[in-house]
C-alpha cells in the first residue's frame, strides 16, 4: 500500500492520474460505547496519514488533557467533534469523517451505539454501501450486536465487516475469535446480508488495521484497510431500470426546456424511451446536457439535465422511468418507519411526506406493530416513540411513484415532516404498494362546487373558532351564525359538544383521539363546503398541527382561523360548565389549559381578545373581516 | 459489465450539484456567500455547473470587511465581469463608522462586528431563507457533525443539539418566516479534493495561493504581508521580500503566510501533501480558545 505521500514526491504527474481513476466507498461503523469505533476511525486516519501536524500538536494536549490513555495518544479524541461531547467522552451524533488511499477515497460515518440512538445510526447507513459492526472481544456478541445488524440490514446494507476488536486484552486467542466468529454468522443468517467478513483486530495497537499483525498469524483474511480497498462497490442501483426524480426544470429561454436531476439508479442513453409515470405520457431521450457539453450516455448518481423529443407535462416531482419497466404508482403503500423526535407518532394526524423531490401530504392510516430491535418480536402499539421502528400503512393526499426499498434505496425511502415546527420527525421505508388504492376510483361529478355556491349566490368557506373551554367561542360563533343567516347566507355551525355526542361519541380525549376528533371534524366542513355552505367550526382544537391540517383540507382562501384569545384565568373564573373545578379537582383527566397544552395560533386570520371585547364586538370584527376579504358582500 | 468511470470527484460533483438544484427548487430566495477564497471559486464553480445552460438564479453576496487582499477584490471584480454575475457587497455600516480596525480592536472584535454581525444584517436585510457557502467538515472538529442543510433561527443561531437528520439525499429544506437555511454543498468534500477538482476543472484562484515575492512582516510566528498603508510597523519592523503563499484567504491583517517557492498549482498540491499543515491554521480565529468555531457558529458566524 502507498500512501499519498510516497507517490507524490516521486512523480506527481502520476499521482495526479491515479487520483481521477480513485473511487468512493462510504461506511459506518456501529458498536457499542467503549467497543472502540472512534479508536478505529483515529486509528485509520492515523494509517493513513491524513492527521495534519498542528492536528497532531492539538490531540498529544487533548490526550494529556482529557484522554483515557493515561497520556498516550487517544486517537478517539481526534474523532469525538463537539466540545460538550468530548467532555463527557461520548458520541453524541453522526460525525462524518474522510480519509484515502490511493485506491479510493473513505466517508465514514461515526454513529454512537447508544439504544436511544436509533435515529443516528439510521441517518449514517442510509448512505452507506458497508458496515463495520464492532465487537468487543472480551465481551463477545452482545443485543447491541444484533440490533446494530438488524437496522444496517434495514436501512439496506449487505456487506459486514465484523470487527473483533480488543484482541490483544485476551492474548490474540485464536479460539475467542472463532467462538464469536461462529455465534454472529449463525445470528445473521436470518439477515440479507451478501458478505461477512470477520477480522480480529486490536484498533488501539493497530493489529489487522492498515497492516497485518505479527501477532495473529492463524489468521489469513483481509486486513480491514486491505478490505475496504478491495471490496466490490459497483452499486446495485446500477443494473435497476432507470429512474430519475426531476429536481427542476430547466428553461433559460423558450427553446430549451430541460429536466434537472439525479439519476437514482440506472443508465440513459438518448434514443431511450422514458415514461412520466403520473401522466403515463412517453417520450424518447434527446440529448443528454451537462455543463461539460452533451453526453453519449449517463449512469447511476450522476447530475444531469434531459431533453425530450416531445413537449409533455413534466414538473418537479416526477420521476422519469424507462418505459420497460415502469415504477410503482399509487396513494397507499406498507412502510416500515423509524421514528425520530420526541413527538410520538400519531396515526391519522397529517404530516408531509418527502420521496425523492416530491412533498405531499400524508398519514400513517394503519399501524400494524412495532418491532422489538434487540429481539425482533412484534409488538402491539398505538403509537411510535423516539427510535422505534414500526411497521403500518401510509395514506397519500395523491398518489406518488416508488419502487419497493429492498428494490432501489433511492425511489423507495422518503421522509416525514412536521408541518408545523417544520421538524424531520420520522424516515421510512417502503415495503410494497396496496393495491387497495387502485380499485377505488373517485366519483367524478359533474355538479361541482362552483356550480352548488353560485345557485347559494355565496362563496363557501370556513370559519374555524379555536380557544380554550370558555373562552367564548361557541357563544360568538352562534351570533356570527345568526348574523350570517339574517344576510341571507346559507350556514352551518358545527359544535364541540354537539358533534361529540353523534360523529364522534366513540371518541375520549386522548391526544390520539382529539387528533381523530378534529379530523372527522374538518372532513365533514370540507363535504359542507363542497356543498356551497359556509361552515363555522368551534372546537377547542388544541394542535397547531391539527388546525393545519384542517386548513389544508380546502382551497387557499377558503378557511379563516378564528383565535379567540381570552385568558386562561378568565375561563376558569367563568367555568360555565364546572369543568375547570373538576379538572383541578382532578375528577376530569386531560383538560386543555390544565393538564393538557393549548398551542396558541400563530397567525390567525382572526384574532379576539376574550378578555376586553363583548359577543357584540367581536361578531362586528369577524363579519367586516369578511367583507374586506370579500368572502360576503359589504351589507 | 464495464467498470464504472464514476470516480470520487465525479461524484462528489454530482452530489454537490444535487443540493443546489434542491435548494433551488424549494426555498424562495436563496443566496450565495462569496468569500473569493479557493472554496468559494469551486463553489461557483459547481454552482455554473448545476443550473447550465440557465444563469445563476441566484446572487452572490461578499461580505466585505474592507481590510480583504486588494489582489481579492481585483479577483471578485474580474470574476463577476466574465460570468455576468449578480453580485451584492455588503459591509457592516457601524462597524465602517467606528473604524473597526483588526490591528487596534483584535481579531475577535473585528470578526464579530465585521463578518458575524454583517452577515446578519445582511440576511436580514435582503431576507434570503437560504445562504449557500463553501464550509467543508474536514475543516474543524465541529464541522464534522453539521448538516449539509444546517438550519439557523430567526436571529440566525445554530443549536448543534436540534438537528434535522438528514437521511439518503433527501432534504428537508422547509423554514417559516425569519428563519433560514445555510446549504453547505461542500460538506463531504475535503482540502486535497478540493485542489484536485481545482487543478483538473482548471478553475480560476487568486493569485495569493501561489508562491510569490511578497512584503512580509514576522509577528507572533506569523507571517504577515504588508497589503497596504494601514498596516502599522513597529518599531525595528520593516517589511522583508520573501516568497511565500497563502493556504486560506481572509482579512489579511489575520491571515498568516507560509514560506513557498511553490508557484504553480501542481507544485503548491505537491507541497501540501508533504508538508501536512492543516489549513485553518493560517486563520487567527481558531486559536483563543478550546472549541471557539463551535462558539462562533453558534452566535451566527458561518
Amino acid at each position: 500500500m502507498t500512501t499519498p505521500s510516497d507517490l507524490i514526491s516521486q512523480d506527481l504527474a502520476t499521482y495526479l492520474k491515479s487520483q481521477e481513476e480513485k473511487s468512493l466507498l462510504r461506511f459506518i461503523t456501529c458498536g457499542s460505547v467503549d467497543d472502540g469505533k472512534s479508536t478505529l476511525i483515529g486509528r485509520l486516519l492515523w494509517d493513513s496519514k491524513l492527521i495534519l501536524e498542528d492536528q497532531l500538536a492539538t490531540l498529544q494536549a487533548d490526550s494529556k488533557r482529557i484522554g483515557t490513555q493515561g497520556g498516550d495518544l487517544d486517537y478517539a479524541l481526534l474523532v469525538d467533534g463537539l466540545q460538550a461531547e468530548r467532555e463527557q467522552g461520548i458520541t453524541i451524533d453522526v460525525a462524518y469523517r474522510f480519509f484515502a488511499t490511493d485506491k479510493r477515497k473513505f466517508i465514514v460515518a461515526d454513529t454512537p451505539g447508544h439504544e436511544q440512538y436509533t435515529r443516528n445510526m439510521a441517518t449514517g447507513a442510509s448512505t452507506a454501501s458497508l458496515a463495520i459492526v464492532m465487537i468487543d472481544a472480551r465481551k463477545g456478541v452482545l443485543i447491541q450486536t444484533m440490533r446494530h445488524s438488524y437496522l444496517v440490514s434495514l436501512l439496506g446494507i449487505t456487506k459486514i465487516i465484523l470487527a473483533v476488536n480488543k484482541m490483544d486484552l485476551v492474548d490474540y486467542s485464536q479460539d475467542i475469535f472463532t467462538a464469536i466468529q461462529t455465534t454472529y454468522e449463525e445470528f445473521s443468517q436470518k439477515l440479507p446480508f451478501e458478505e461477512v467478513v470477520c477480522i480480529p483486530v486490536s484498533a488501539l495497537k493497530g493489529d489487522n488495521v492498515f497492516h497485518r499483525s505479527p501477532h495473529t498469524d492463524w489468521y489469513h483474511g483481509p486486513t480491514i484497510m486491505g478490505h475496504l480497498e478491495t471490496v466490490d462497490i459497483l452499486s446495485n442501483a446500477r443494473q435497476q431500470p432507470f429512474r430519475m426524480p426531476v429536481q427542476w426544470v430547466n428553461r433559460p429561454n423558450l427553446d430549451f426546456r430541460g429536466f434537472s436531476g439525479t439519476i437514482a439508479s440506472g443508465t440513459v442513453q438518448p434514443g431511450d424511451k422514458l415514461v412520466a409515470p403520473s401522466s403515463g405520457r412517453t417520450s424518447t431521450v434527446a440529448r443528454i446536457v451537462t455543463f461539460d457539453g452533451d453526453v453519449d450516455s449517463a449512469e447511476t448518481g450522476q447530475s444531469i439535465t434531459l431533453i425530450l423529443e416531445d413537449e409533455i407535462d413534466v414538473s418537479r416531482g416526477e420521476l422519469l422511468s424507462t418505459v420497460q419497466a415502469r415504477p410503482t404508482t399509487a396513494d397507499q403503500f406498507e412502510a416500515t418507519i423509524i421514528w425520530m423526535h420526541d413527538n410520538a407518532l400519531l396515526p391519522g394526524r397529517k404530516y408531509l411526506l418527502k420521496a425523492g423531490t416530491r412533498t405531499i401530504p400524508a398519514q400513517v392510516s394503519e399501524l400494524k406493530y412495532k418491532v422489538n430491535v434487540n429481539t425482533l418480536e412484534h409488538l402491539a402499539t398505538k403509537t411510535l416513540k423516539l427510535n422505534e421502528i414500526g411497521i403500518c400503512n401510509v395514506s397519500l393526499d395523491q398518489p406518488i411513484s416508488f419502487d419497493p426499498y429492498r428494490e432501489n434505496r433511492q425511489t423507495g425511502s422518503f421522509i416525514l415532516i412536521d408541518h408545523y415546527t417544520n421538524a424531520t420527525i420520522a424516515a421510512g421505508i417502503i415495503d410494497f404498494a396496496l393495491r387497495r388504492a387502485d380499485n377505488i376510483h373517485w366519483q367524478s361529478v359533474e355538479i361541482h362546487k362552483e356550480a352548488r355556491a353560485t345557485m347559494k349566490g355565496q362563496k363557501p368557506f370556513i370559519l374555524w373558532f379555536t380557544g380554550l373551554s370558555g373562552a367564548g367561542k361557541s357563544t360568538v360563533a352562534n351570533m356570527v351564525d345568526k348574523k350570517l343567516h339574517s344576510l341571507g347566507r346559507h350556514t352551518y355551525l358545527l359544535d364541540g359538544d354537539n358533534v361529540r355526542h353523534g360523529l364522534n361519541r366513540d371518541l375520549g380525549f386522548t391526544d390520539a383521539d382529539r387528533v381523530e376528533n378534529i379530523r372527522r371534524v374538518a372532513e365533514t366542513a370540507k363535504l359542507m363546503v363542497d356543498a356551497g355552505l359556509i361552515v363555522l367550526v368551534s372546537f377547542i382544537s388544541p394542535f397547531r398541527s391539527e388546525r393545519e391540517m384542517a386548513r389544508m383540507l380546502v382551497e387557499q382562501g377558503e378557511f379563516l382561523e378564528v383565535f379567540i384569545d381570552t385568558p386562561l384565568e378568565i375561563c376558569e373564573q367563568r367555568d360555565v360548565k364546572g369543568l375547570y373545578k373538576k379538572a383541578r379537582a382532578g375528577q376530569l383527566k386531560n383538560f386543555t389549559g390544565i393538564d393538557s397544552p393549548y398551542e396558541r395560533p400563530d397567525d390567525a386570520e382572526i384574532t379576539i381578545e376574550g378578555a376586553t371585547q363583548t359577543a357584540e364586538e367581536a361578531t362586528l370584527t369577524i363579519v367586516k373581516t369578511l367583507e374586506a376579504q370579500g368572502l360576503i358582500p359589504t351589507s | 459489465m464495464p467498470t464504472s468511470t464514476f470516480t470520487h470527484l465525479k461524484q462528489l460533483e454530482a452530489e454537490s450539484i444535487h443540493i443546489f438544484r434542491e435548494v433551488v427548487a424549494e426555498c424562495h430566495k436563496p443566496v450565495m456567500l462569496y468569500s473569493i477564497g479557493k472554496d468559494s471559486s469551486v463553489l461557483l464553480h459547481l454552482a455554473r455547473k448545476a443550473f447550465y445552460p440557465s444563469p445563476l438564479p441566484f446572487p452572490l453576496m461578499h461580505i466585505d470587511t474592507t481590510w480583504k487582499f486588494r489582489e481579492m477584490i481585483e479577483f471578485r471584480t474580474n470574476i463577476v465581469a466574465e460570468h455576468h454575475l449578480d453580485l451584492i457587497v455588503y459591509t457592516n455600516p457601524a462597524g465602517l463608522e467606528q473604524e473597526i480596525n483588526p490591528f487596534i480592536h483584535g481579531s475577535s472584535l473585528h470578526t464579530e462586528i465585521m463578518k458575524t454581525e454583517a452577515l446578519k444584517q445582511a440576511l436580514n436585510k435582503y431576507q434570503f431563507d437560504a445562504a449557500f457557502g463553501g464550509a467543508r467538515r474536514d475543516e474543524e472538529a465541529s464541522r464534522a457533525k453539521e448538516r449539509i442543510l444546517s438550519f439557523r433561527t430567526t436571529t440566525h443561531r445554530w443549536d448543534p443539539k436540534n438537528q434535522r437528520p438528514e437521511l439518503w439525499n433527501i432534504f428537508n429544506t422547509r423554514v417559516r418566516p425569519g428563519e433560514s437555511l445555510r446549504a453547505f454543498p461542500l460538506s463531504n468534500w475535503t482540502e486535497l479534493d478540493v485542489w484536485q477538482y481545482i487543478f483538473l476543472e482548471k478553475i480560476p484562484i487568486v493569485p495569493l495561493y501561489l508562491a510569490k515575492e511578497r512584503p512580509i512582516v514576522e509577528r507572533d510566528g506569523m507571517l504577515l504581508m504588508v497589503d497596504d498603508h494601514r498596516f502599522p510597523l513597529k518599531p525595528g519592523e520593516s517589511p522583508q521580500m520573501r516568497s511565500v503563499r497563502f493556504r486560506t484567504l481572509g482579512c489579511y491583517p489575520l491571515t498568516g503566510a507560509i514560506e513557498s517557492t511553490a508557484s504553480t498549482l501542481s507544485e503548491v498540491i505537491q507541497e501540501m501533501l508533504v508538508a501536512r499543515t492543516s489549513e485553518r491554521q493560517g486563520r487567527l480565529i481558531d486559536r483563543d480558545v478550546v472549541g471557539s468555531m463551535e462558539k462562533k457558529k453558534q452566535e451566527g458566524y458561518f
